[in-house]
């Protein structure tokens, strides 16, 4: 197995926080002690938290083994399918971390806060520049919330006209988050069945969009890693009934420098910046989903604003019609820093990145699909989607070729998802993984292949070389243990 | 050439052929025109040192605790964070990968927001906390929708006390506006806690929130609070943004509180210009299938190995879809992970003498303005932030201080509180020695 990433190394136990330390040590160096203790109302008094005590070398030493239980995009290739798991450049991490950024108090007044604000009201420039929509606030926390944002908008708009909508069509391809989402603001979600191509046809949209739906909320490019080519003539349908058109775009990365969203009728779109613009995911957070919408929905946009008059930046509240305030202050500060740096680090080869991730997709589709069953043969964007269909007569699943990829050293695709496929495997390469590293993922796909045919316990007994074996779900889930 | 696009132009020629595409623009070939760009991308571009010297010039033209003396909590604090906690937490193998999906190789995350639920029920008396939600704010509208989803979406009627940080009701009332449910506001006694008499005259009553400490800083009677809420037949929700207050305090869960949220940031997290905090969340044990978020749980490996994986997701989106408890997705998990740190490095003791030693440097300013002759118009204990009513005109005098002075003496209220003209809200620290507390006085004193 020599010439694979995954291999065997000592893995280091380590018990949880309490089950270490000793009363009496201290991880921690108070401040000093300048002034008297003053007594506290025994009324309101408690005892204190139970915690342990640590010293600081025993800290140190939890999490940094804990830390090697886990794996990273630093530690390989990650090709999560519509997670876009690209590769965080480290100066992001140094802009965010300086001091007028990481210690600034966000109550303090505009004139003092200059650059903070000027960092968001360019980012949101930039922002909008590359989507090709108007205007953007980056206060929304992650995706899901630039979801709601926009469902938000949807039902501003329709009350500001005068008809509140009740109804919305989403695809049957669509994240959980879409439906989540628009439920949250009263919509009931109308299935809207993929064409037989992978796209949406406009002949399912007129025959479903009517004057009580508020529009539509389309993936583009979708999760089966298809452009939707008839976005023009749906948004023109959803339109020419009153109703607005709301793009996830979660898998931006594929069409950097090549969309327009507005040209294509998009009214409202979501971006992630823990996506495509590279903040690190954090084991699932933060991130950040600014909203980008047209002309005509910018006042809609969540307050506050930064406004920009003569060379100065202020916050702004006079935006009436606002769906209001999402987060307590402006958002993810500390991410946009990030995604600001990014973008100032790549510029107008954001192109070429997304160029890289379609045409590093496209390789694998082609290398794999001979063996792999590949249920829509087409040019893709960044992200292949195969199933499990030709492991089936192995009894082999997509959850055994996930797991094996483990002990190979890589990180899983996306696995059943989307929904309408039996047995999905959603691989996105991202534009950070060289040539050697993807035709290494390559050969690493065509010998697990190989294993489920001639010896398929290798895959239904992985992963063997992780700290833990595969882990019993089904307990945790009917006799939950959530603390300890 | 950029230096995160590893291919060579070799590389991408082998690899067009083996598509068998002419060249990258072949690649789009699916897009149509009528959603292409008509111009090409107009951005500047920058080395990594011009980056540097760019963000320094920007980063500089923003006020930090680096560079002025900031009186000011109101939902954002300025605690020291010892230099292990932040060391550990940059492990890229915990800043670099995704919600733990696969659990065998995602146990180090898996384990640690396990460490940090179980911290944040012990240090607020709960019995199950999630992995995290956004903020404080959201926390709370998530909360109160959770008390919804408790009444069996039958009662309709929410209320919140005035005394919760405004920017949280603001969001509250974001997320409330497009449903059929209100949102009832509760006035304030003259002591600076919630007037809880009030809630008996609203019927369909699903929850109530309060804040301790509140937003004047005031620790609220939250056993009070709760058999005034209980006896409606609400759901009890306690709310805070300071959780070092509960080094010192009664937890809300002895008081009886049905869910807890608030902000995380005070506990490892930068303050960063308002965000990423994290926000907590915890509730009884009984409502645990109505909670939003994500879940971590223990459980065994198939050679009986204690391991942990995300759990109880019936509850979410990715299953539930249009029903589940609510939309989010990715949460603060890095901010969790950074609370835990925190929480561990200080342990049960460094915890309580931090809080103590917040509590009474706060006391020791509020002894010395009183004696310089201001007010502090309202008399329930307070934690580390407080009110304190100035003169009139006191608002250009404040201008001053943060101008040539570089002091920020708190924030005022009257912004959101009308009335309260010449009230500001003061925060003191461990970061503020016993000298900048003298200082603030002198500079302050009628």
């Amino acid at each position: 197995m020599n010439e694979f990433v995954g291999t065997q190394g000592l893995i280091l136990n380590e018990p949880l926080l309490w089950e270490r330390g000793r009363q009496g040590r201290t991880g921690y160096s108070l401040p000093t002690r300048d002034v008297d203790p003053a007594p506290l109302d025994a009324a309101v008094a408690g005892e204190g938290p139970d915690f342990p005590d640590l010293s600081e070398v025993e800290i140190v030493r939890h999490y940094t083994r804990l830390s090697q239980w886990n794996y990273g995009v630093d530690s390989g290739m990650y090709p999560l399918g519509s997670c876009t798991m690209k590769y965080n450049p480290k100066t992001n991490e140094r802009q965010a971390a300086l001091p007028g950024f990481a210690g600034s108090h966000p109550l303090v007044p505009s004139e003092l806060s200059q650059g903070a604000l000027q960092l968001i009201y360019e980012l949101e420039h930039h922002l909008a520049h590359v989507s090709g929509l108007d205007a953007v606030s980056v206060q929304p926390a992650a995706g899901a919330q630039g979801e709601l944002a926009g469902m938000l908008i949807f039902a501003a708009y329709h009350r500001d006209q005068g008809r509140p909508r009740s109804k919305i069509l989403i695809p049957d391809t669509a994240h959980g988050t879409n439906p989540a989402s628009a439920a949250l603001c009263g919509y009931k979600s109308v299935p809207l069945a993929t064409g037989p191509d992978g796209v949406l046809t406009p002949e399912d949209v007129a025959a479903l969009m009517d004057e009580d739906t508020a529009g539509l909320m389309v993936t583009n490019p979708n999760t089966l890693g298809l452009f939707e080519t008839h976005t023009r003539a749906i948004a023109d349908i959803v339109h020419a009934k009153g109703g607005l058109i709301y793009a996830d775009g979660a898998n931006m990365n594929a069409v950097m420098g090549v969309v327009d969203f507005g040209k294509a009728g998009i009214d409202v779109l979501h971006i992630n910046l823990h996506k495509t613009f590279s903040t690190p995911h954090g084991g699932g957070g933060p991130g950040a989903g600014p909203v980008c919408v047209t002309k005509t929905l910018e006042p809609f946009l969540p307050a506050p604003r930064v406004v920009k008059t003569g060379e100065s930046y202020q916050l702004s509240e006079d935006f009436p019609k606002s769906i209001g305030k999402l987060n307590a202050f402006y958002g993810n500060f500390g991410i946009l820093v990030r995604a600001y740096s990014y973008i100032l680090s790549v510029g107008t080869q954001l192109k070429d990145v997304s160029q890289h991730a379609v045409l590093n997709a496209n390789y694998i589709k082609e290398q794999l699909k001979d063996i792999y069953h590949l249920p829509f043969d087409k040019p893709c964007m960044h992200e292949c989607v195969f199933t499990d269909k030709n492991l089936e007569s192995h009894k082999v699943s997509t959850l055994d070729l996930a797991k094996r990829l483990i002990d190979y050293g890589f990180h899983p695709p996306t696995i059943y998802f989307p929904l309408v496929l039996q047995g999905a495997i959603m691989i996105e390469p991202t534009e950070s993984e060289s040539r050697e590293n993807i035709d290494q993922f390559i050969t690493t796909m065509r010998a697990i292949y190989q294993e489920a045919r001639e010896n398929p316990e290798l895959l239904t007994g992985a992963p063997g070389n992780t700290k833990v074996r595969r882990l019993d779900e089904t307990t945790a889930a009917r006799k939950p243990v959530l603390r300890g | 050439m950029m230096r995160y696009l590893p291919h060579t132009p070799e590389d991408i020629e082998s690899m067009l052929a083996a598509v068998g595409v002419k060249d990258l623009d072949g690649l789009f070939a699916t897009i149509p025109e009528d959603c292409r760009r008509s111009e090409p991308l107009d951005l500047p571009t920058l080395t990594e040192w011009d980056l540097n010297a760019h963000m320094d010039r920007l980063a500089a033209q923003t006020v930090s605790w680096d560079t002025h003396k900031i009186f000011a909590g109101a939902g954002s604090y300025h605690h020291f964070i010892p230099e292990a906690a932040r060391y550990v937490l940059s492990r890229s193998e915990f800043v670099t990968a995704y919600t733990p999906y696969q659990p065998e190789m995602s146990q180090g995350t898996l384990q640690g927001i396990f460490e940090y639920q179980t911290l944040v029920c012990r240090l607020l008396g709960m019995e199950v906390a999630n992995a995290s939600l956004y903020d404080g704010a959201s926390a709370l509208a998530e909360a109160l929708l959770m008390a919804i989803r408790i009444g069996r979406t039958k009662k309709k009627t929410v209320a919140v006390s005035a005394l919760v940080n405004p920017y949280y009701r603001k969001v509250v009332e974001t997320y409330f506006k497009p449903t059929d449910f209100k949102v009832e506001t509760i006035p304030s006694k003259a002591d600076g806690t919630t007037d809880l008499d009030a809630i008996a005259g609203i019927d369909d009553l699903a929850g109530v929130a309060v804040q301790s400490p509140n937003f004047f800083g005031c620790i609220e009677d939250l056993q009070a609070a709760g058999e005034a809420i209980h006896a409606q037949g609400a759901v009890f929700i306690t709310a805070f943004s300071e959780p070092l207050a509960y080094g010192l305090l009664k937890t809300p869960g002895s008081q009886d509180a049905d869910i807890v949220c608030g902000e995380g940031q005070s506990l490892g997290l930068s303050q960063s210009f308002g965000g990423p905090g994290v926000g907590i969340f915890t509730a009884k044990q009984k409502y645990v299938r109505n909670m939003p978020g994500r879940l971590v749980g223990q459980t065994l490996d198939a050679d009986g190995q204690r391991g942990f994986v995300l759990t109880l997701s019936t509850r979410e989106q990715h299953i539930r879809r249009e029903k589940a408890t609510s939309n989010i997705c990715s949460n603060q998990s890095l901010c969790a992970m950074a609370a835990g740190i925190y929480m561990a490095t200080l342990g049960g003791t460094g915890f309580r003498e931090l809080a103590a030693l917040n509590r009474d440097k706060s006391e020791y300013l509020k002894g010395a303005l009183a004696a310089a002759g201001l007010v502090l118009p309202f008399a329930r204990p307070t934690f580390n932030e407080f009110v304190v009513k100035f003169p009139a005109g006191f608002d250009t005098r404040w201008q001053k201080l943060l101008t040539e002075k570089k002091i920020m003496c708190g924030v005022p209220l009257v912004c959101y509180y009308p009335e309260l003209a010449d009230h500001y809200l003061l925060c003191v620290t461990e970061t503020k020695s016993r000298e900048d507390l003298d200082l603030l006085v002198k500079e302050v004193q009628p």
